[in-house]
């Protein structure tokens, strides 16, 4: 990490007392979607599940269990699931078709925007292994694209949760939501640390810290760094707001641009292509409301590679000290602005 | 209904076809006019379902076109089953219009359940609403059209897998057999090979339809593919058709594919089709 040193002042070495969010203990966030679809599978009689081969990595088989007659194993032809998702909708099913993120999108986009987007079906598309912590499978299976596809298509609403509890919750949350989901997960155990009975409203910011210097916009496993960093940043003095954004589409602009009209500058943070991704939706809104230095913590325009996922997380940049640092150098920047 | 009425909604059906085409000069008259015969029959003859539209289809039967690029027989056959005005024919490919130049629910037009144009797709799309149909424990069938190009798309043989695997035998997957697709015969852009074959080693039962444009034969082969559903396999029919059916110079060409006719040639095809139910 930098050390603060121009952006130092009197005001930022205030003391900021911080609200502490512990981790109950790593978990998955596809377990949280197993359990969430568990929940969906006793609760709603119209929810029907679809998988092309990967029943164990996305953590549905106590659905099958308890509803066989509800789910459809496709084998591996995402192609056909998607369509068949969308079929199953007609006639009321709730369909939720799981798969890993690079072949929940980039493999079946005409699918998707054809059969179900630009069709209006009313298909939950649940992905797992997203982003570079997937890890040892490499690049191929590690999609970095996948929120800029889905984002693009009219109508898609994206989302990106951050914990097991979160993804329980957004899983149980879009059944009640009328139209095409892409519900964005991920593989590795991460802290666990938002509210378990939390009640998920989509295209609601969740405001985890109030701060005045700067704010950190954060989705997906980056939010639990955020979180860090905010804490390291508040031991230097700097009180930072950390928003997480679990709806990438359609986006709480209003959270977003009166947060940055109180702290003059912005992170964002993702574990996606900065092109495409979280932190260009937030530049669009602010270039359109309320101008403001911004700067990504993403991946630059690469493919990933195979290890684990913390040393990926650290080669690709996408952790608690390069969050610490690019607010440091926007600190910098704000007071040029 | 008697075959001689069936007959004069087909030769309107293919007079609102033409002049569809003709008016934007754009869409797709051959394959439409191949399926003339095939629509008919299976609106007016063999489907039990209701123009009252409701998206969800429960307690009716579902038709499902894949090869979308067909819209004009489609909606000249929805429009005059009462699915929407016959004047709307006029819109076809218009701006502003819910007849788009590719079928979609997307403008809200009453009959279409999902859009179609990118081919390979209503198959998977069909076994799905077909697999909602029995969790509803509702027995009508689902009837799906797709062309016989349009099989070279992989996403069909991944679907084609499946609804024989899984005992989708509430569906009736017709193949618009006319040999033609927009570069020329089958034969020569991608040979396909024996389709019958192919089917029947995936699991499904296959028969076959020798003149699709014959339309007490078009009726006979569906009644008869009713009769093998239920029975644990998904059904397919193997439609022979001739690509233009009804206008003269049309016929066995690929040349009509994607072409529409000119004013000189609009009324010599209608010349060939004379006005039956009224042209809207």
């Amino acid at each position: 990490m930098t050390e603060i040193n121009s952006v130092q002042t009197t005001e930022m070495t205030k003391k900021i007392r911080m609200k502490k969010y512990t981790d109950s203990g790593k978990v998955d966030t596809r377990s949280g979607f197993g359990a969430g679809l568990t929940e969906l599978g006793r609760s709603n009689p119209n929810v029907v599940a679809l998988c092309a081969d990967l029943v164990g990595s996305l953590k549905m088989q106590d659905f099958i269990d308890e509803n066989p007659d509800r789910f459809f194993q496709v084998g591996i032809a995402e192609a056909n699931m998607m369509g068949m998702a969308a079929g199953l909708t007609i006639g009321g099913k709730i369909p939720f078709a799981g798969t890993f993120a690079n072949f929940a999108t980039g493999r079946v986009y005409d699918q998707i925007r054809q059969s179900i987007a630009y069709s209006g079906k009313n298909v939950k598309i649940c992905a797992s292994h997203s982003g570079v912590t997937l890890g040892e499978d490499g690049a191929t299976h590690q999609i970095l694209e996948d929120i800029g596809l889905m984002k693009m298509l009219p109508g898609m609403t994206v989302i990106n949760t951050c914990d097991f509890n979160q993804t329980k919750a957004a899983t149980i949350a879009i059944a009640e939501h009328e139209g095409p989901v892409y519900l964005r997960f991920g593989r590795p155990k991460v802290a666990n640390f938002t509210p378990e009975d939390q009640k998920f409203e989509i295209g609601k910011a969740v405001n985890l810290y109030e701060g005045e210097d700067v704010t950190i916009i954060a989705t997906g496993h980056l939010v639990w760094e955020a979180i860090q960093a905010a804490e390291e940043l508040s031991e230097k003095g700097i009180s930072a707001e950390v928003i997480n954004i679990h709806t990438i589409k359609p986006l709480d602009e209003e959270a977003i641009i009166n947060s940055v009209k109180k702290t003059g500058c912005v992170v964002t943070a993702e574990e996606h292509n900065f092109l495409g991704g979280l932190g260009e939706s937030v530049a669009r809104t602010l270039a359109e409301n309320h101008p403001a230095p911004q700067e990504f913590v993403a991946t630059k325009d690469v493919f990933g590679e195979s290890g684990t996922p913390a040393q990926l997380m650290d080669k690709y940049g996408l952790n608690v000290n390069v969050i610490y640092d690019k607010v440091l150098k926007n600190l910098n920047r704000k007071k040029l602005f | 209904m008697k075959i001689k009425e069936l007959e004069n909604f087909a030769t309107q059906v293919r007079r609102d076809i033409l002049r569809q085409v003709h008016k934007v000069n754009s869409g797709h008259p051959g394959g439409s006019l191949g399926c003339t015969e095939f629509f008919t029959a299976l609106y007016k003859e063999i489907m039990e379902h209701n123009p009252d539209f409701d998206m969800d289809g429960k307690e009716e039967d579902l038709f499902f076109l894949s090869n979308g690029h067909i819209s004009p027989v489609f909606y000249s056959v929805l429009a005059r089953c009462g699915y929407f005005p016959v004047e709307e024919l006029a819109t076809f490919r218009h701006i502003d219009s819910r007849l788009q130049g590719h079928p979609t629910t997307h403008e809200g037009l009453p009959g279409v359940r999902v859009a179609s144009g990118s081919l390979g797709q209503g198959m998977s799309v069909a076994i799905g609403a077909a697999q909602a149909k029995k969790l509803n424990n509702d027995d009508h069938l689902v009837y799906s059209l797709h062309g016989d190009g349009e099989l070279q798309e992989g996403q069909n043989w991944e679907a084609i897998m499946y609804a024989a695997g899984n005992k989708v035998d509430n569906l009736i997957a017709t193949i618009d057999y006319n040999g033609q697709q927009i570069d020329g015969s089958t034969e020569t852009v991608l040979p396909m090979g024996n389709l019958k074959a192919k089917f029947e080693a995936f699991g499904w039962d296959v028969m076959e339809i020798e003149d699709g444009n014959d339309l007490q034969q078009v009726i006979d082969g569906l009644k008869e593919a009713k009769t093998r559903t239920g029975k644990g396999k998904p059904v397919c029919i193997l439609m022979t058709t001739v690509m233009g059916n009804g206008v003269d110079f049309m016929m066995h060409t690929h040349a009509w594919h994607g072409k529409a006719p000119n004013d000189e040639q609009l009324e010599t095809a209608l010349a060939q089709n004379p006005e039956t139910l009224g042209d809207y």
